[in-house]
């Protein structure tokens, strides 16, 4: 058994720094490059792309980054886990194995964990009995079904850890959770028994640090923001896992950022609800046991980390289309500038009342004003004001109403208040609102598929 | 004495759904006892008032000497549905920091 491994952030989320993952196998030793690409809405954005090319539906990005440190990996020994795969990872594996061989390399095993994606499932899953109630509303799902565009539930550790005990060097997975991805490595190197609950929310909680990329390195840091160093080549977190559960927090030296108990703390509480109770497919991790210990040098230990059984039942994160949305914005200068806004913004509901259009929400924001902190936002001498953004958001069912919308905003620069700018991207046009559905479903009613890619 | 939140303590948001979750952290010890204290459930809901439309859930982590809190119906139908320009919710543990306390 080693006796320590070095696992890297590369990704926090589809669309994060695209050196970072490269920095991290190249500017210091590493054992696990994990990223994480999936968020609710891009499920459902890869669902559609899957639909209209039966070959896609993965981060397309994904094989692009493969293929530029494939060989570096496999010099190092470097093994990568991902769940870039969305909701096609056995396409995308083949992409991952199709450029290697293209590029003369084959030495090396490929991964696949799916089984996640029920969508097409959802009839017999209600069969069963299970509903799919909304987590939040109690709902069941059947009155959706027709409009869902993507349903998958989130796997954990153990499928990735099966698919590292058949030998691969790259691991491509469908939905599963974040803190897997992290965990899993652990299990795998260390031997521990997924009974053992202390030792699976050590490492879930270090993947929950990983999970958001440079967000515990430095990055959108509250605290003393200044005080972090060369954030334009920031370090992304690497998590040292020791066999007794013990994890350190830490960078690459040469890279910028900042690792100290504060920017650490900020993530442990990042979008977390109960934190006595952070529930996984694993475990359910208790994060008022966890305790930081500052070494110095952008180093933090996590450790004592206590936790429970996991629950019975896999989270399920479904997608449906809910309508449609658009956004129009138009710049005001001073002077005058937050009235002007004001004026352009009574004069534009007036007109859509005076046509026949139907909208569930019409929402006016001021950039520049209150548009973060709402009524919380400080009155402000309009003399001082220098511009101000006019941010209008509208949602419906009806396409044609969100449509003619879009068509209202440029006429109020010659037909309303002045000194206006702001408008050179055309109309807004319509996007479809896609909404998200929580529900549980039975561990039973699911088994995830570990397959090797054949080179 | 009236204290500025933001002088001793900060924080982290986020969305969970139509939730935001605000995770605020004090410096310090004594800063923990002071967020402990007058942070209550009623404090942050009325300094929300206009923001947060439901019940607030308030977690204490001594631990990290940091408190969390669930703001229920905030984010105007969360992530994709939310028409807000802050639809995740990012902005408010910033804008939760703006209160001040009389100690």
């Amino acid at each position: 058994m080693k006796e320590k491994i070095k696992i890297a952030s590369g990704q926090g989320f589809w669309g994060d720094l695209i050196e970072a993952p490269f920095w991290q196998v190249t500017e210091g030793a590493i054992d696990y490059l994990v990223m994480d690409y999936l968020a609710e809405v891009t499920m459902s954005i890869l669902q559609k792309q899957k639909l209209k090319n039966p070959d896609l539906g993965y981060a397309k990005d994904l094989p692009v980054l493969i293929e530029r440190i494939l060989p570096i990996c496999l010099a190092k020994k470097i093994k990568v886990i991902t769940n870039g795969g969305g909701v096609n990872p056995y396409s995308c594996a083949k992409s991952i194995v199709e450029t290697a061989k293209k590029n003369g390399i084959s030495n090396f095993k490929v991964a696949v964990v799916s089984g996640d994606n029920i969508l097409d499932d959802l009839d017999s899953i209600i069969e069963a009995g299970c509903n799919l109630n909304n987590m939040e509303t109690g709902e069941p799902i059947i009155e959706h079904k027709e409009k869902l565009l993507s349903a998958n539930v989130y796997f954990g550790a153990a499928p990735i850890v099966e698919a590292l005990n058949s030998g691969a060097d790259i691991v491509i997975t469908g939905r599963t959770t974040d803190t897997g991805l992290t965990l899993a490595p652990m299990i795998y190197e260390f031997g521990w028994s997924m009974d053992d609950y202390d030792k699976m929310s050590a490492g879930t909680v270090a993947g929950h640090i990983l999970e958001c990329g440079a967000q515990s390195t430095g990055g959108n840091y509250l605290g003393n923001w200044k005080s972090v160093e060369n954030f334009s080549r920031i370090g992304f977190p690497i998590a040292e896992a020791f066999p007794n559960g013990d994890v350190i927090i830490t960078k690459h030296e040469n890279l910028g950022g900042l690792v100290n108990i504060e920017t650490v703390s900020e993530q442990l509480l990042y979008e977390i609800g109960n934190p006595a109770e952070y529930i996984t497919p694993d475990c359910v991790a208790d994060f008022s046991s966890i305790r930081l210990e500052e070494l110095g040098n952008n180093r933090i230990r996590v450790f004592d980390v206590k936790g429970k059984i996991e629950t019975p039942f896999y989270k399920v994160s479904c997608s449906y289309s809910s309508g449609y949305s658009s956004v129009g914005t138009l710049t005001y200068s001073w002077p005058e500038a937050l009235s002007k806004a004001r004026a352009a913004d009574k004069i534009l509901r007036e007109r859509l009342s005076n046509l026949d259009l139907k909208f569930d929400e019409i929402r006016t924001e001021f950039v520049g004003y209150n548009s973060c902190h709402g009524p919380l936002s400080k009155e402000i001498d309009e003399d001082n004001i220098n511009e101000i953004m006019l941010r209008i958001a509208v949602r419906s069912d009806d396409y044609k109403s969100v449509e003619r919308f879009g068509r209202e905003i440029a006429p109020l620069i010659l037909t309303g208040p002045p000194s206006v700018t702001g408008f050179a991207g055309g109309r807004p046009r319509p996007s479809e609102v896609v909404a998200y559905w929580p529900a549980l479903i039975p561990k039973e009613l699911v088994t995830p598929k570990v397959e090797i890619l054949g080179l | 004495m009236k204290i500025k939140l933001i002088d001793i303590a900060h924080g982290r948001s986020g969305d969970k759904g139509d939730a935001a979750n605000v995770g605020i952290i004090a410096y310090d010890d004594a800063g923990y006892d002071i967020i402990k204290k007058h942070l209550t459930t009623e404090r942050v809901k009325e300094h929300f008032k206009g923001i947060c439309f439901g019940i607030i859930e308030r977690y204490e982590l001594p631990n990290l000497r940091a408190l969390n809190f669930i703001l229920n119906n905030t984010l105007g139908g969360g992530g994709t549905v939310s028409l807000k320009h802050d639809a995740q919710g990012k902005t408010l543990a910033a804008a939760l920091l703006r209160m001040e306390i009389e100690v």
